[in-house]
């Protein structure tokens, strides 16, 4: 399934843009995700952490992804 | 529900309007925490900020928070405004406003939506300085 991954703060800069599309297998997890994003754009791995989520909501790494999620990377927040 | 407004925007917030709609008859008292841009980070002076929001998740963990607060203290009403877009040093980012019938619960209700929402809202800040701009909390 080809997903959207919306990306806000730094991880736009990483992306080059405010949101990337990807190919994922029907049954993938945000384990999955997070690797294959690592492997496109190994800045993420220079990041202090960054989550993911998934339809405005922290997912965590076992969660399964289906197609239409909206999928968000949110790297550490900075607001106040 | 009407005790609780929270408000996302790129628009200069209203501390006069803040104050006016937390108050009520059955407060004993308000607690407000102003967030202001200050004019320097760790000595390096600061020119701007410019804050972004992942907007529709912002507003749901505000949400979120107002209704912890409502969970764990005796409190009235709960304000959260906070700014998207630049700001120049002395404007304002944020306002948390909060009414009780007794203080210590506004007090201790305020500063816990200040430091939950540093934590857990999805709204990013970056810095920018004479020699360039940085995500804050972005690296280790």
């Amino acid at each position: 399934m080809k997903i959207n991954v919306l990306a806000f703060g730094v991880a736009k800069e990483i992306f080059g843009s405010s949101s990337v599309s990807l190919e994922l297998t029907n049954d993938a997890t945000i384990y999955n995700l997070k690797y294959l994003l690592e492997q496109q754009y190994p800045r993420l791995k220079q990041l202090a952490s960054y989550m993911v989520a998934v339809n405005n909501e922290y997912a965590l790494p076992g969660d399964t992804i289906h197609e239409r999620d909206e999928i968000a990377i949110i790297p550490p927040v900075s607001g106040g | 529900m009407n005790n609780v407004q929270i408000i996302l925007s790129g628009e200069s917030l209203d501390i006069g309007a803040c104050v006016s709609w937390i108050m009520s008859p059955e407060s004993g008292g308000i607690d407000i925490f102003i967030g202001t841009v200050r004019n320097a980070t760790k000595g390096k002076a600061v020119l701007k900020l410019d804050f972004e929001a992942y907007e529709p998740m912002a507003i749901s963990e505000m949400e979120k928070i107002a209704q912890q607060a409502f969970n764990q203290w005796p409190v009235q009403k709960v304000l959260i405004h906070h700014r998207t877009g630049t700001l120049q040093v002395g404007e304002v980012p944020v306002i948390i406003a909060v009414s009780a019938a007794h203080r210590d619960a506004a007090f201790e209700t305020c500063r816990y939506i200040i430091d939950t929402l540093k934590q857990t809202v999805p709204i990013w800040k970056k810095e920018a300085f004479e020699d360039g701009e940085v995500w804050v909390a972005a690296h280790p």
